[in-house]
């Protein structure tokens, strides 16, 4: 846990002085009769940031704060494993959105998880996965007008057929 | 007495058959509308404002007032039992009511959440009855300095109360407020903090973006990481006995949240362009800062529930204030409502209460019959919540993710915002891990929209000076107390060390 601190505050380190350069594009002192610049506010921001970093690995030379004192491993094997297999569930869903409509890659992710990570019967899997999406579809479609993403053509002739029950 | 007669005559236009049935309607469907995260009063109002136009104004208005109050308790809902904010009203009522529903006390959560709301706003309605014009010129005399110094208070909370890490909170707050300026500068128009030139930073980072990023993906990655997937939900439990007790107990452990969100809600709301969302994330830090355990705030205070939602309410009728007596809506949800009076043939403004005194306190009228309703429709609904977190982890988990990117998507429509969303979620992750407190970030984004404009604003005015903010009659004392509260860590530390040098020459 102390080396992840470490590098945690280094990462945020970074981050903010790319976040002081990238203010800098616009004027980040005090323009008379103007006011503060565009980019003062997210400089000074930024610089508090990066002397808050330097005080976090302070603290964690000194071993005074909790994570900096615990010898456990930020992840140990288990941990990773979950983290793959739920986050890049996760992953896998936001990337099929552009490819199997907003419903479909919703369907395939609850079908991954019920069935593969909950370990819930496969009909019980198939039914929420398939519910949940006819469901949403018509909550965000028909009654509240927001329209999600649908895919690729080829998923086309199905929202048609959808639509004419909403229209 | 006049205005009690209009308010009366207000009410019972209100309880007509025909707008009964449309403020059951209402509330119900706000009800949902609010929960659904990424949809809030804003689009259940603008969504249904066409169908008003079948209806008489004053059934219009009071349809409209239903939904809005609806979804103000409707936000709370998915706080509590997923732990993602339904709207930016409700960001607040994630801190303590996510906890309380962790511990299996949800319905005690929720409960205290209906029956703050209800309170906020009740009070707000005698407040606006009694207080209306006079209030309304002294929102008037707030400007730019003193609503920083107000937005500094809010932080300031965060660092001098937080019981966190100090440099962690000040980060947290400081990236909040970085990614809320992230997009365009509102005063010269430029481009600013377009990370790696992705053009999908233009229109900025919205606040639910990085809301669900923590609560919703980042929070379930944390729970299902400590818990190792074992867990079945919550223990919550209901039964009508326990409503009534619950009940008690909320009114006994949040009347301190309940009165200080009810008041300081309300003065909130009236400020122009501030709102329910700054009223309950100011309200919340109020409360933790004259509580006498502010530590317990955050680990399922239900005075942390009490304070945030009886202020959304409280604000809720406080920023229709400006948007009847000046014409300036003080959140998005009463813009919307003013779009809609104008096509109705009304005029917002100073001449509004003579000209129409029965639209305006009808309209008063029905706020307090919808907000009635609200708590019945939302108190009947309570068990279908709790079962909804009795579900095995392993069903609420999916659904919890999938609310999520649907949720994120909703707000913005814009897949870069979701793909963003993934990297708050899996960076809050990692950053709970070495307990960097994310709740002040997020106040920060929601806040930072109104506090940079008021900084910038207030130093143009001073010709740089900051002295602007200690030296004005309102903001002074405000900026002293935030002043404090920041340094109050530092002194504590300054008082153990004497006392510790003390005990060693002793």
């Amino acid at each position: 846990m102390r080396r992840g601190e470490f590098i945690t505050a280094g990462i945020l380190a970074v981050l903010s002085i790319y976040m002081m350069w990238k203010s800098t594009e616009l004027d980040v002192g005090y323009i008379s009769g103007e006011g503060p610049g565009g980019g003062a506010w997210p400089f000074w921001l930024s610089a508090i940031m990066l002397v808050c970093t330097g005080l976090i690995a302070y603290n964690a030379v000194r071993r005074t704060s909790p994570p900096s004192q615990s010898t456990e491993p930020v992840l140990d094997a288990e941990g990773r494993k979950t983290l793959i297999q739920v986050f890049g569930g996760i992953f896998a869903f936001v990337a099929l959105v552009g490819i199997i409509s907003m419903y479909g890659a919703m369907m395939v992710f609850l079908f991954y998880y019920l069935w593969f990570l909950g370990r819930h019967s496969l009909k019980l899997s198939a039914a929420i996965a398939l519910i949940t999406p006819v469901v949403f579809f018509f909550f965000f479609e028909a009654l509240m007008r927001v329209t999600m993403p649908k895919g690729m053509g080829f998923t086309e002739p199905l929202f048609n057929w959808l639509n004419t029950i909403i229209y | 007495m006049d205005i009690l007669a209009l308010l009366s005559g207000g009410l019972l236009e209100a309880l007509q058959p025909i707008n009964l049935l449309l403020i059951i309607l209402g509330v119900t469907l706000g009800l949902f509308i609010g929960m659904m995260p990424g949809l809030g009063s804003v689009n259940g109002v603008a969504i249904l404002l066409p169908i008003t136009f079948l209806v008489p104004p004053a059934s219009a208005i009071i349809f409209l007032a239903a939904i809005y109050y609806g979804a103000m308790y409707g936000g709370a809902i998915s706080s509590i039992t997923l732990g993602i904010p339904g709207a930016s009203t409700a960001v607040a009522t994630t801190f303590d009511g996510r906890p309380l529903a962790m511990k299996g006390k949800a319905s005690l959560a929720l409960v205290t959440a209906a029956v703050a709301s209800f309170v906020g706003g009740t009070v707000s309605i005698v407040l606006f009855t009694a207080f209306a014009p006079l209030l309304a010129s002294v929102a008037l005399s707030f400007g730019s300095p003193e609503i920083f110094a107000l937005m500094l208070l809010a932080f300031a909370t965060f660092v001098g109360l937080g019981g966190d890490d100090i440099p962690k909170t000040i980060l947290s707050i400081c990236l909040g407020l970085v990614f809320a300026a992230v997009g365009f500068d509102e005063i010269s128009g430029a481009p600013r903090l377009v990370f790696l030139d992705i053009s999908g930073f233009l229109h900025g980072i919205n606040f639910l973006v990085l809301a669900i990023g923590v609560y919703g993906i980042g929070e379930m990655l944390w729970t299902l990481d400590t818990t190792r997937g074992k867990i079945t939900s919550t223990e919550a439990k209901m039964s009508l006995k326990g409503i009534v007790a619950d009940t008690k107990q909320s009114l006994v452990e949040g009347w301190r949240g309940m009165t200080i969100g009810s008041f300081l809600g309300f003065f909130v709301g009236i400020l122009p362009a501030a709102g329910a969302t700054p009223g309950s994330l100011m309200s919340y830090g109020v409360a933790k800062l004259m509580s006498k355990k502010p530590e317990s705030y955050g680990q399922g205070n239900p005075d942390g529930v009490a304070a945030p939602e009886a202020a959304n309410n409280s604000a809720s009728t406080g920023s229709m204030l400006p948007m009847l007596t000046l014409g300036i809506p003080g959140s998005p949800t009463t813009a919307i409502l003013l779009g809609g009076m104008v096509i109705w043939g009304l005029t917002p403004g100073p001449r509004l209460f003579a000209e129409q005194p029965e639209f305006v306190w009808g309209l008063i009228g029905s706020f307090y019959v919808s907000n009635f309703f609200a708590l019945v429709v939302n108190l009947s609904f309570i068990p279908l919540f709790i079962w909804m977190l009795r579900m095995p982890f392993t069903i609420l988990a999916p659904m919890i993710f999938v609310l999520s990117i649907v949720g994120g998507y909703a707000a913005t429509k814009d897949m870069h915002d979701v793909w963003l969303m993934l990297g708050f979620g899996l960076s809050a992750f990692f950053l709970r891990k070495f307990d960097y407190p994310l709740a002040p970030a997020v106040l920060a984004i929601v806040l930072g929209p109104i506090a940079e404009p008021t900084l910038r604003q207030s130093l143009l005015l001073s010709s740089g000076d900051p002295m602007i903010f200690l030296n004005r009659p309102i903001a002074g004392p405000i900026t002293v107390i935030a002043i404090i509260l920041i340094l109050l860590p530092l002194l504590k530390v300054i008082k153990n060390k004497m006392s510790s040098s003390g005990m060693k020459n002793a």
